[in-house]
C-alpha cells in the first residue's frame, strides 16, 4: 500500500516566531495577477464569509456559496456566549502565552502546538477588526469593552454582545462580504449545495454544486477551493446545530481523497435544554456564560420535591465539590460527564430523570434581578419560550447535548488539506481544539482562519499554479457530473413510505447511545452493525416526492444529506473504536482513572488519526505525531 | 413528559404541484389538513414536520417551508400564521412558537410572507434576496482586514453602544415587509442605518450609506412607509419604528448636504 507521509509545513524556530517567519518568507502574488485567480469558497459562516471578504479585498476573483437563502443565515449566527482574545483588558494576567497553554491543555494535548500558538497570537487582532466593522460588543460605562469568563480558564478574556455574539460577528463578516459583492470582487451564490470536488490529476480544480431551486447541477472551476462548511454534529440528529447543518461537503471531499482527521473528537455541551419528547427536531443550547453566575446541582438523593422545596443541606453542588478551583466553570467535557454520572446515579431531575439544575437564586440575591436580566435576559426568555418555566423563579433544567465537532478534514499549517488546492477552514477542519474545545474559542478560530491565516497562506499555493487552466465546459468534467447525478436518481426512484428525517433520527439514536458521552468497545461494534443495517433499510424505506422534476425539493435535499451522515457515522465509530484511550470529549469507559476521569495514553495515542478513504475496503489510519515542546504533557486537572 | 395530545385543522397555502414550476408565479390555494396526536411541548415547526411525514407516507407532496436554526436567530423561518407574520405571540419567530399556545381543536391558517419583492418559490417558501441586495448597496463600514487600530482606541459610550446593539438585533426575516400593506422595507433598512449611524466607526460613510440603501430599496420595488406600524407589531426582535424616523432624518440630512 502507498505510504502517505503527512507534511505539516510547520516553520522551524521558536513557537512564538513561527507565524512571523512564515509571513516574512512567503511570496505574495503580483497585485495585477490576483484577479486572474478564481477562488471558490463554499460556506458563508464566520470562516467562509471572512475568508471570501478578505480574499476579495486582496483582489482575487472569488465565488462564495451557501445552501441557505442568504449568506447571513449560516449557523455561526447562533453562537451565543462570546469570543476569546488575549487582550488583557482586565489586567488579570492574561497574555498570548496563557491563552495558548489554556487551549492546548483544554484540548487534552491532542492539537498541534504551532497552530494553537498562532491562533492565540491572532486573537487580539480579530477584536480590533470586528470593532472597526461596527460589531456592537458589550461595553462598560467608560466606553471600553467588557469581558466575561468562560469555562477552562481562570482569566476573563471573553468578548461578547449579550447572548448574540455569533450573530453580531457574522453580520460583521457578512457586511464585509457585501462590500466586496458590491465592488464586484466576490460573486455570491445562495441556495446552492456542494456535491463534489473536481479533482484533476490529484489537484483540486473546482466544485460541482446543486442549485436547490432548479435542482440542476452546476460546474464551477477555479484555482483553489476553500471548504468552510461547518461541523458534523447534526449526524446525531438531535444537537444544538441548525437543522440544515450537514457533513456532505467534508465527507464527499474525503471520498475524493482528502483525509478526515479525528472524527471521534466530538463535543457534548453540558448546558442544553433537556429533550421533551420524541417529536423534537433539535436541542437548544443555554450558553456556557450562564455558568458564570449559575450554580449546578442535583439532590443528594433521588427527590421528587420541586427544587425550591429542597433545603440547601440536601443539595449536591457536584461541580463545586469535585472541582473546587474551577467549580461551575469546569471545561465542557468534564461538566458533561459529571452530569451524566449523577443522572446515571439516579439523581437526575425533571422528566425521565435526565436533567440537572442550573440555579440563579444566589446570583439574583447577590446582584439583583436587573443585573442578571441585563446579562442573560434573552437566554432566560428563550428558555421560558421552550419550556414554559420561568428561570428567575425556578432553577433551569439542563442536560448535555451534542454540540461541536473538533474533528474535521486534515490540514497542514497553511490550512491546506493533503489534496493540493483544497483548503479547509473553520469548524470543518480538525485543527486547533484537540480533543476538546474551550468555550468561546470556535468563533476565534473561524475568524483567525478566515481574516488572517488563509488570505496569507493561499498565495503560497496559488504561486505554484497557472490561473484558469480548466474551463467550466471542459469535457473531462461531464462524467464527474454524471457521477453525482446517479445517487440522486436512485433516491428519486425509491418507493418506501418513510421520510429521510425519521431515518436520520434513528441514526441519531444509535450514535447518541453508543458513540455519545461515553463509549466502549462492545457498544461501538454494536453501533457499526446497526448503522450497516440502517444503511440497507434506508434504501428500502425512504421516500422522496416527485414534483414533476427535481426542482425545489426539500425532502430530496434532506435525503442526500442523510446518506452522507450514515456513511460518515461509520467512520466516526471506527475512529472511536481505534482510539484506545480517553481524552477530552472522547471518553472510553475502558480507560479511566479510579475517580472516573479520562485516562490518556500518550505512549500510543499522542497523535492525530487521519483517515484515508478506500472505497469498499476499510479506510487507512494515518498518524501525525504530536510533539509538545512548550506545554509539558501533563494530566489535565481542574480540581 | 406531557401526555396530553391535541388536534388541529390546518389550512395550508399550497402551490399546486404537477404544474410546470415558475419562480415567482402564484397559482396557489388553501388545502385542509387535519392533524391529531400533537403534544403541547412541540414547536410549531415540529408539528409541521410531523404533518409532512404523514403527508409523505400517504404518498403525497410535503409542504415546503423554511427554517434552519430553530431558535429564533437565523431569520430563515417565515410563515403568516392566522393572519400574522410569525404568529400572534409577540417578540417571537415562527420557530419559537409552541403548540401549547394553540387551543386543541382550533383551525390554524398558514400562508407565505407575501410581498411584491418576495417572489414565491414553492408553497410557503419565498425569495427574500432583495434584502441582501439592499445590504450589498451600502450596509457596511468600509474597513479592510489588517488596517484596524486597537479596539480600545475607539471609545463608544454605553448608551450609544446599547442602542446600536438593539438595532443590530434585526435577523433579516422580512416579517415587517410581509405585514406592511405597502410592502415597505423601512424597518429593516432603518435598523441598519440606526446601528451604524450611532457608532463613531460609521460616521465617514453615514450619508452615502443612507442614499445607496434607500435607492436600492426602491429599485427592488419595496413600498414607502405610511405609518401603520404593522411592522413594529410583528418584528420578532423588537425593532421599533423609531428607526424609521431615524432613517427619514438621516435621509433628509443627506439631501440637505448634497
Ligand atoms: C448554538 C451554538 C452556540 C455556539 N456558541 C459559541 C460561542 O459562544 N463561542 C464560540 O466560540 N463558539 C460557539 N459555537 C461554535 C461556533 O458557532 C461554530 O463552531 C462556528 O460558528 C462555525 O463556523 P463556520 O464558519 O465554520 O461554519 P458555519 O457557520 O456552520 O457555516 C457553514 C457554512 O457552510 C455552508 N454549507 C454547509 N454545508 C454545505 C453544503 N453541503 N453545501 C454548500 N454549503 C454548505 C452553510 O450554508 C454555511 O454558510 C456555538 C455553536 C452553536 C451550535
Ligand atoms: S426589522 Fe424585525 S421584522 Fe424586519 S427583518 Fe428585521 S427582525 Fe425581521
Ligand atoms: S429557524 Fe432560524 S429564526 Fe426561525
Amino acid at each position: 500500500m502507498e505510504k502517505i507521509i503527512l507534511e505539516t509545513k510547520v516553520p522551524s524556530g521558536p513557537v512564538s516566531e513561527k507565524w512571523k517567519k512564515y509571513c516574512e518568507t512567503s511570496k505574495p502574488i503580483n497585485p495585477a495577477n490576483k484577479r486572474k485567480y478564481h477562488v471558490i469558497v463554499v460556506g458563508t459562516g464566520l470562516a467562509g464569509a471572512s475568508a471570501a471578504a478578505s480574499l476579495g479585498e486582496l483582489g482575487y476573483n472569488v465565488s462564495s456559496f451557501c445552501f441557505q437563502d442568504s449568506p447571513r443565515r449560516a449557523h455561526s449566527i447562533a453562537a451565543q456566549g462570546g469570543i476569546n482574545a488575549a487582550k488583557n483588558y482586565k489586567n488579570d494576567g492574561d497574555n498570548v502565552w496563557r491563552l495558548f497553554c489554556d487551549t492546548i491543555k483544554g484540548g487534552d494535548f491532542r492539537a498541534r502546538e504551532a497552530n494553537v500558538y498562532r491562533l492565540a497570537e491572532l486573537s487580539v487582532r480579530i477584536i480590533d477588526h470586528c470593532v472597526a466593522q461596527g460589531v456592537p460588543f458589550a461595553r462598560e460605562y467608560g466606553g471600553l469593552l467588557d469581558n466575561r469568563s468562560f469555562g477552562g480558564s481562570l482569566v476573563s478574556r471573553t468578548f461578547y454582545a449579550r447572548g448574540q455574539t455569533g450573530q453580531q460577528l457574522l453580520l460583521g463578516a457578512y457586511s464585509s462580504l457585501n462590500r466586496q459583492i458590491n465592488k464586484g470582487t466576490v460573486k455570491n451564490y445562495s441556495r446552492m449545495e456542494f456535491q463534489d470536488l473536481i479533482v484533476i490529476d490529484g489537484v483540486v480544480k473546482g466544485v460541482i454544486m446543486r442549485d436547490l431551486v432548479s435542482g440542476e447541477f452546476a460546474v464551477f472551476t477555479g484555482d483553489a477551493v476553500v471548504l468552510a462548511t461547518g461541523g458534523y454534529s447534526a449526524a446525531f440528529y438531535l444537537s444544538t446545530n441548525a437543522v440544515g447543518c450537514n457533513v456532505s461537503a467534508t465527507y464527499r471531499a474525503y471520498k475524493k481523497g482528502a483525509l478526515f482527521a479525528n472524527p471521534c473528537f466530538t463535543q457534548i455541551h453540558p448546558t442544553c435544554i433537556p429533550q421533551s419528547g420524541h417529536h423534537q427536531s433539535k436541542l437548544t443550547l443555554m450558553s456556557e456564560s450562564l455558568r458564570n453566575d449559575g450554580r449546578v446541582w442535583v439532590p443528594k438523593e433521588k427527590d421528587m420535591r420541586s427544587p425550591n422545596e429542597i433545603p440547601e443541606t440536601e443539595r449536591d453542588y457536584y461541580l463545586e465539590r469535585k472541582y473546587p478551583s474551577y467549580g461551575n466553570l469546569a471545561p465542557r467535557d468534564i461538566a458533561s460527564r459529571a452530569a451524566k454520572q449523577v443522572c446515571d446515579d439516579n439523581r437526575g431531575v425533571g422528566p425521565g430523570g435526565k436533567g440537572v439544575y442550573l440555579d440563579f437564586e444566589n446570583a439574583i440575591n447577590r446582584l439583583g434581578k436587573d443585573v442578571i436580566s441585563a446579562r442573560y435576559g434573552n437566554l432566560f426568555e428563550m428558555y421560558e419560550k421552550i419550556t414554559g418555566e420561568n428561570p428567575y423563579e425556578t432553577p433551569m433544567r439542563i442536560y448535555p447535548a451534542m454540540h461541536y465537532s473538533m474533528g474535521g478534514l486534515w490540514v497542514n499549517y497553511e490550512l491546506m488539506s493533503n489534496l493540493p488546492g483544497l483548503f479547509v477552514i473553520g469548524e470543518a477542519n480538525f485543527s486547533d481544539h484537540g480533543a476538546n474545545r474551550l468555550g468561546a474559542s470556535a468563533l476565534m478560530q473561524t475568524l483567525a482562519d478566515g481574516y488572517f491565516i488563509l488570505p496569507n497562506t493561499i498565495s503560497s499555493y496559488l504561486n505554484t499554479v497557472k490561473p484558469g487552466d480548466l474551463q467550466d465546459t471542459d469535457s473531462c468534467i461531464f462524467p464527474m457530473v454524471e457521477e453525482v447525478r446517479t445517487p440522486v436518481r436512485r433516491l428519486m426512484s425509491c418507493r418506501g413510505n418513510t421520510s429521510p428525517n425519521v431515518l436520520h433520527s434513528q441514526l441519531g439514536r444509535i450514535l447518541w447511545e453508543y458513540c455519545g458521552m461515553s463509549r466502549n468497545e462492545a457498544g461501538l461494534l454494536k453501533a457499526l452493525t446497526e448503522i450497516k443495517q440502517l444503511k440497507e433499510d434506508f434504501w428500502k424505506l425512504v421516500r422522496v416526492p416527485h414534483y414533476n422534476n427535481t426542482s425545489f425539493n426539500q425532502v430530496l435535499e434532506k435525503a442526500i444529506r442523510v446518506v452522507d451522515f450514515m456513511d460518515f457515522s461509520e467512520l466516526l465509530c471506527l475512529d472511536a473504536l481505534e482510539r484506545k484511550e480517553s481524552c477530552g470529549g472522547h471518553f472510553r469507559e475502558e480507560y479511566q482513572t479510579e475517580d472516573g476521569e479520562a485516562k490518556r495514553n500518550d505512549e500510543d495515542f499522542c497523535h492525530v488519526a487521519a483517515w484515508k478513504y478506500n472505497a469498499e475496503d476499510k479506510p487507512t489510519r494515518i498518524q501525525e505525531e504530536l510533539v509538545f515542546e512548550h506545554v509539558p504533557l501533563t494530566t489535565r486537572s481542574y480540581k | 413528559m406531557n401526555k396530553e395530545t391535541r388536534n388541529y385543522k390546518i389550512l395550508l397555502w399550497r402551490e399546486p404541484h404537477g404544474k410546470v414550476f415558475f419562480k415567482g408565479e402564484m397559482h396557489g390555494a388553501f388545502v385542509t389538513e387535519n392533524i391529531s396526536g400533537i403534544s403541547p411541548d412541540m414547536s410549531f415547526l415540529e408539528m409541521l414536520d410531523i404533518l409532512n411525514d404523514r403527508i409523505l407516507s400517504r404518498n403525497d407532496h410535503p409542504v415546503c417551508f423554511e427554517s434552519d436554526c430553530r431558535e429564533g436567530i437565523c431569520g430563515a423561518c417565515s410563515l403568516v400564521i392566522n393572519g400574522v407574520a410569525h404568529g400572534r405571540q409577540t417578540g417571537t419567530t415562527t420557530c419559537q412558537l409552541h403548540m401549547r399556545s394553540f387551543k386543541s381543536g382550533s383551525t390554524i391558517v398558514v400562508e407565505p410572507f407575501r410581498a411584491r419583492s418576495f417572489p414565491v418559490i414553492r408553497d410557503l417558501v419565498v425569495d427574500r434576496s432583495a434584502l441582501d441586495r439592499i445590504m450589498q448597496a451600502g450596509g457596511y463600514i468600509s474597513v479592510n482586514v489588517g488596517s484596524a487600530p486597537d479596539a480600545h482606541s475607539i471609545l463608544v459610550d454605553k448608551k450609544s453602544a446599547d442602542q446600536a446593539f438593539e438595532a443590530a438585533a434585526c435577523i433579516g426575516c422580512g416579517a415587517c415587509v410581509a405585514m406592511c400593506k405597502n410592502s415597505s422595507a423601512m424597518l429593516f433598512v432603518g435598523a441598519k442605518i440606526s446601528q451604524l449611524s450611532k457608532l463613531p466607526q460609521g460616521q465617514p460613510e453615514r450619508y452615502e450609506r443612507v442614499k445607496r440603501m434607500v435607492e436600492q430599496m426602491q429599485v427592488e420595488g419595496f413600498g414607502g412607509c405610511s405609518n401603520t406600524m404593522a411592522c413594529e407589531a410583528v418584528c420578532p426582535k423588537g425593532i421599533t419604528t423609531k428607526v424609521i424616523s431615524e432613517l427619514n432624518w438621516e435621509f433628509l440630512k443627506m439631501t440637505l448636504k448634497s
